[in-house]
C-alpha cells in the first residue's frame, strides 16, 4: 500500500519537496555568513543589512514560503488524495482488492501526512535557524524599519512550529474536503481559500486565547505616547495609544480607563490639547510657537494623570514566544486529528 | 452446494427513492449468473451491497457463507466502466495487485498480458476500452477469487471487443472453476456466457433460476380468446395478450400442457426476458423461482 501511495503521489512530492529542498539548502549555506556578521557587527548589525541585497531577500523568501507550503500542502496534496479517486472510480478498483477501506486510508494519509508535516519541520527548522542572528538583534533592541519582533504576527507564523501545525491542519482538511464534495478542483479551490483565510485569521481570533497575557497599566506621557485616534474635523480624541516598554512584546489590546479602571469610550474635549499640533499653515505663515504648544501639551498630560486616565495594556513578552508556539501548534494539530477522524468515518459510509 | 450469493428482504434506498426492494435471492455455487434488467432497475446497486461497497437500508445480503465485504480476498469484483488508474502503466497495475492481494497468481496475470499482447509500459489512460476492461479483468482474476462480481463490464465495448471479452471471461471460468455473476442490458451478452440467469426490473427481481430450466418450463400459448383465470392453477401467466377472438399467455408451468386448443412453442432467452421485462406493475403474484 505504502508503494501504491508513493506511485501515486511521487509527483506533487518531487514539485514541493525541491523547492523547500533548493530553498533549504541556499539558507544554510548562506546562514552561517549571516552568524558571523552579528558577532562582528553586533549593534551595528541590523543597519548593515540595509545595505546588503541577498540576505534581506532571503529573509523575505523564507517568510513567503513558509506562507505558502501549507496551503499548497492543503490543495494540492490533501484535497486530491481521495477525491481524485472518488472522481475517477478508481476507489472502486483499489476497494476491491484484499485490503479494507479504513486500512487503505491510513496508509494514505499516514505517509503523505508525515512527509507534509517533515517537509515544512525542515523548511521552518531552515528558516528559524537562518534568521535568528535577525530576531535576535530585533528582539535586543535594535531599530529597523523592515524587520520585526519575531512575536509579531507577520514573523510568528513563519518561525518554529506554527507553520508544521498549519500544514498538518491543511493536509487534514484537503482530505476531508476532498471527500465530501468528491470534486478534484472544487476540493483544490476550497481547501486552498480555508487554509489561507485561516492563516490571516488566526492572528486576530486564536492566538490572543492560546495564552493568558501580560498586563500593565500606564500613565500617558510626552515619551511612551505613540497616537491619537481622531474623529470628526476639530477632532475629539477617540483613543490614545502608548508603548509598552516592553522590547519584542506583541500588544494585543490598549485601551484608556479611568480613574474607577472602567474603560473610556471617548476622552474629555481637553484630550485634543496633548496631541500634537496641526501641520504648520504655511500659506498664512502662521506658526504656532513649539514652547507654547509644548506647555500645553505637558499641562493636558499632567491633567490626565492627575485625574487617574491610565492606559490599560494586555500583550504577550518576547519570552512568551516557544509557549504560545507550542500552544498553537497543538492546537491545529488536534484540528488536524479531528478533520483525520471525520474522514475515518466518513469512508466507512456509503461512498459507491 | 452452498450459495455464493444469498440475499433476504434485501433493500437500498438512496435519499427518499429505493433502489433496490424486498430482494430475495439465492445463487448456488458453480455458475455463471447474469444479471439483466433494464437501465436504473438497481443491478449496481444489487452488486455494490454484494461487495460491500454500499451498506444496506432493510434486510441482509451474505456472500460465500459471511457477510457482504468481510470477506474481500475471496470475492474479485471489477466495477461499471472498468475504472483503472490513467496515470499508472499496466506493470504498475499488476503490481498493485500483487501487493494489495495475499493469493495473487503473478504468472496467471503475467500470462494474460503476454495473451492480451498489452505493452506493460504502457499507461492504462493510453489503453482502448476494450484493454482497459481486460486489464481490470486480469486484476480481478490473479487475485484467484471464489467469486467473481462484474458490473457491466462489457457495456462501453464494441460488439468485437464485448465478444472477445465474454470468451476471455468463459475460458478463465472453465481454468479456474469459479462463480462469476455479472450484470448487463443485454440479453445476448447473458445467452453467450451465462448459465443462471436473474432478471431484475423496477427495484425487485423478477425471476431468477438456470436458463436451461427457464427455457424448459416457459411456453408461449395461442389459441381462442380466453380469460388467464381460467387456465390451470399450476400455469403461471407472466404476459398476456388478446384480440376479439385470440389470446397470446405466456406462461411458467412445472406441468406438460394437455390443453389441445392451444398452439404450444418454445421461448428464445431474449423473448423470456423482454416478456418479465413488460410486466409494468408489479402484480400480486410473488416472485418466482425454479429450484433445482
Amino acid at each position: 500500500m505504502i508503494w501504491l501511495t508513493w506511485r501515486q503521489f511521487r509527483v506533487q512530492l518531487l514539485v514541493v519537496g525541491s523547492v523547500v529542498l533548493a530553498a533549504a539548502i541556499f539558507l544554510a549555506v548562506t546562514g552561517p555568513g549571516l552568524a558571523d556578521d552579528y558577532q562582528r557587527l553586533t549593534t551595528t548589525f541590523i543597519r548593515s543589512l540595509g545595505f546588503q541585497r541577498l540576505n534581506p531577500a532571503l529573509y523575505v523568501i523564507g517568510q513567503v514560503l513558509l506562507y505558502a507550503v501549507p496551503p499548497v500542502i492543503g490543495a494540492f496534496w490533501g484535497a486530491p488524495l481521495i477525491s481524485r479517486e472518488l472522481e475517477t472510480g478508481t476507489h472502486r478498483l483499489v476497494w476491491s482488492q484484499s485490503i479494507s477501506r479504513g486500512r487503505w486510508l491510513v496508509s494514505k494519509m499516514a505517509f503523505t501526512g508525515l512527509t507534509a508535516v517533515a517537509i515544512t519541520g525542515l523548511l521552518s527548522l531552515a528558516v528559524t535557524w537562518w534568521a535568528d542572528p535577525i530576531d535576535d538583534a530585533i528582539n535586543a533592541g535594535q531599530d529597523s524599519n523592515t524587520y520585526l519582533p519575531r512575536m509579531f504576527p507577520p514573523v510568528f507564523g513563519a518561525r518554529g512550529l506554527v507553520p508544521v501545525g498549519y500544514a498538518a491542519f491543511a493536509f487534514a482538511l484537503g482530505v476531508a474536503v476532498g471527500l465530501v464534495v468528491r470534486r478534484t478542483v472544487v476540493a483544490l479551490a476550497v481547501t486552498l481559500a480555508a487554509v489561507i483565510l485561516v492563516q490571516v485569521l488566526a492572528p486576530t481570533f486564536i492566538r490572543p486565547h492560546l495564552l493568558a497575557p501580560t498586563e500593565s497599566y500606564l500613565t500617558v506621557t510626552q515619551d511612551n505616547i505613540r497616537g491619537f485616534m481622531m474623529s470628526g474635523p476639530n477632532g475629539r480624541v477617540e483613543e490614545i495609544e502608548v508603548a509598552s516598554g516592553a522590547v519584542g512584546a506583541w500588544k494585543l489590546s490598549d485601551k484608556t480607563v479611568d480613574k474607577a479602571g472602567k474603560t473610556v469610550g471617548t476622552l474629555p474635549d481637553w484630550v485634543i490639547d496633548c496631541a500634537p499640533p496641526a501641520p504648520p499653515d504655511s500659506a498664512n505663515g502662521v506658526v504656532s510657537s513649539n514652547g507654547a504648544v509644548s506647555a500645553k501639551a505637558a499641562a493636558c498630560y499632567q491633567r490626565l494623570a492627575d485625574e487617574g486616565y491610565r492606559q490599560h495594556l494586555k500583550y504577550f513578552t518576547a519570552d512568551k514566544f516557544w509557549q504560545v508556539q507550542w500552544r498553537e501548534f497543538g492546537f491545529f494539530l488536534l484540528l488536524a486529528c479531528a478533520l483525520a477522524g471525520f474522514s475515518f468515518w466518513r469512508i466507512r459510509r456509503d461512498l459507491s | 452446494m452452498t450459495a455464493v450469493l444469498q440475499a433476504q428482504a434485501l433493500g437500498k434506498k438512496y435519499g427518499r427513492r429505493w433502489a433496490l426492494t424486498d430482494c430475495d435471492l439465492e445463487v448456488p455455487a458453480g455458475h455463471v449468473v447474469g444479471l439483466v434488467g433494464p437501465n436504473g432497475a438497481g443491478k449496481s446497486t444489487l452488486l455494490n451491497l454484494s461487495v460491500g461497497m454500499l451498506t444496506p437500508t432493510a434486510g441482509s445480503v451474505e456472500v460465500l457463507g459471511g457477510p457482504a465485504g468481510a470477506q474481500q480476498a475471496k470475492v474479485g469484483y471489477v466495477a461499471q466502466d472498468t475504472p483503472t488508474y490513467s496515470r499508472l502503466s499496466v506493470a504498475d497495475h499488476l503490481k498493485l495487485g500483487a501487493r494489495l492481494n495475499p493469493e495473487w497468481d503473478d504468472s496467471l496475470a503475467q500470462q494474460r498480458i503476454q495473451h492480451l499482447q498489452l505493452d506493460p509500459k504502457q499507461r492504462a489512460g493510453k489503453l482502448s476500452g476494450g484493454q482497459r476492461a481486460q486489464l481490470a479483468l486480469t486484476l480481478g482474476l490473479a487475485k484467484r477469487p471464489e467469486l467473481l462480481i462484474l458490473d457491466e463490464p462489457v457495456a462501453a465495448l464494441d460488439p468485437l471487443a464485448r465478444r472477445e471479452f465474454l470468451q476471455d471471461l468463459m475460458e478463465a471460468v472453465a481454468e479456474q472453476e469459479l462463480s462469476v455473476v455479472l450484470s448487463s442490458h443485454l440479453v445476448s451478452d447473458v445467452e453467450r456466457a451465462c448459465d443462471y440467469l436473474i432478471v431484475l426490473v423496477g427495484s425487485r427481481v423478477q425471476v431468477s433460476g438456470e436458463i436451461d430450466t427457464l427455457l424448459a418450463t416457459h411456453y408461449r400459448l395461442v389459441g381462442p380468446r380466453r380469460d388467464a383465470k381460467n387456465l390451470p392453477r399450476d400455469q403461471h401467466v407472466v404476459s398476456e395478450s388478446h384480440t376479439d377472438r385470440q389470446s397470446t399467455f405466456l406462461i411458467r408451468t412445472d406441468q406438460p400442457i394437455l390443453d389441445p386448443a392451444w398452439t404450444v412453442s418454445q421461448l428464445t432467452l431474449e423473448d423470456l426476458v423482454l416478456a418479465y421485462m413488460g410486466r409494468t406493475a408489479p402484480t400480486e403474484r410473488p416472485v418466482l423461482e425454479v429450484q433445482r
